[in-house]
């Protein structure tokens, strides 16, 4: 191979690292500015946060597509073993839609049948600093022996 | 066999090369990752299904919000697990640079540039430990759940069984990453890529550490984020 394409091809991979590096590093930056504005949204502002959720996310998912396409190297593959891998992943859209909506609908059928799990989130837990639940804990669970 | 020498060379599924153009071991390895993608994935979700089905949930804000060296009721929600992201975003660069250099048979900087991930796996493992071992102390492992639900009520356990299970998990499979890494060291060394003419072997063992890279990400957003 004629050396000087051989030393262009590791500039422009050099190049190429560079970028998404920064771009993961930008996505990471721009995710926990997110995530602090999300501090300051109160509880019972749930659409405000969902929608908050979602964006995190959406960069949660780019920052994949960067790791998988030119860290893995993906990108750079033949088409049919990207479409090995890639379309089985594809029933994780199933999935998460499937469990979600599950999830969400035992919660729902629980509010509305079982008093129990209704009358649980009234009761609020003792307010404690962290050192009195250590000394709790420590009283209730007698230490394993050999520890 | 001449059928094969004189297959059309755009027929990829002619014979007499490989379909995926990509040597056994890395094929191999990529569907490997797929399953364990599929084991990441039946976690996390079933992390979110659960916590779908509670009325509330932890505020992780207030759960993870302590470092290293900290004053005992140190405020710092998200800066800790920053860190112990980018520190694993870094070792995932070197680990490119790597393979990089294996590409270009550069033995020296092999070496560099895995010594450097090999020290970033096991920075991301000690912040982990450390990260474990507060919590401990504040109280929470399996099956005991020190922390309120957002809104003030009493929580189960489910939190931290789920946060010690996946990210444990993950920590298992950095652990083994190093390990690996470790190995790959030891065989730059003793020359035996250079006995082979080439680095074939440091591109599997990326591609592992890339993919510990990208569960982080997906580990990082469920827990500590959202």
């Amino acid at each position: 191979m004629d050396h000087t394409t051989h030393a262009d091809h590791a500039a422009e991979a050099r190049k190429e690292i560079r970028k998404v590096t920064g771009i993961l590093t930008v996505f990471t930056i721009v995710e926990l500015i997110l995530g602090f504005y999300m501090m300051r949204v109160p509880l019972d502002e749930q659409s405000k946060r969902t929608f908050l959720k979602g964006i995190i996310i959406i960069f949660m998912l780019a920052k994949a597509f960067y790791i998988v396409a030119y860290f893995m190297h993906m990108k750079h593959e033949v088409k049919n073993l990207i479409m090995t891998t890639a379309v089985p992943l594809t029933l994780f859209i199933w999935f998460i839609i499937a469990f979600l909506y599950e999830g969400n609908s035992y919660k729902n059928l629980r509010n509305t049948y079982d008093g129990h799990f209704r009358d649980r989130k009234e009761i609020k837990a003792p307010v404690k600093d962290e050192h009195e639940a250590v000394k709790e804990i420590k009283a209730v669970e007698p230490k394993p022996a050999g520890e | 066999m001449s059928t094969t020498t004189t297959a059309p060379a755009d027929k990829l599924w002619g014979g007499g090369k490989s379909p995926f153009n990509v040597e056994y071991g890395k094929l191999m390895m990529w569907y490997f990752l797929m399953s364990d993608a599929f084991t990441f994935g039946a976690f996390l979700i079933s992390y979110g299904t659960i916590r779908f089905s509670s009325v509330g949930w932890p505020d992780p804000n207030k759960v993870f919000k302590s470092y290293p060296f900290a004053a005992e009721h140190a405020n710092a929600p998200l800066v800790f697990v920053s860190i112990m992201t980018f520190i694993l975003i870094v070792s995932s660069v070197t680990m490119v640079m790597a393979v990089q250099a294996g590409h270009q048979m550069r033995k020296k900087a092999v070496v560099t540039n895995l010594i450097l991930t090999i020290i970033g796996g096991l920075a991301f493992l000690s912040c982990q430990a450390w990260e474990w071992h507060h919590l401990f102390t504040e109280g929470a492992w399996w099956g005991r759940n020190p922390f309120p639900n957002a809104d003030g009520s009493i929580a189960s356990t489910n939190f931290t069984n789920y946060f010690f299970t996946i990210t444990g998990f993950h920590g298992f499979h950095v652990f083994s990453g190093v390990i690996i890494n470790i190995v790959m060291l030891i065989m730059t060394l003793t020359n035996q890529f250079e006995k082979r003419g080439h680095y074939l072997m440091i591109e599997k063992a990326g591609l592992y550490w890339h993919f510990v890279d990208l569960v982080w990400v997906f580990v990082f957003t469920c827990f500590y984020l959202i």
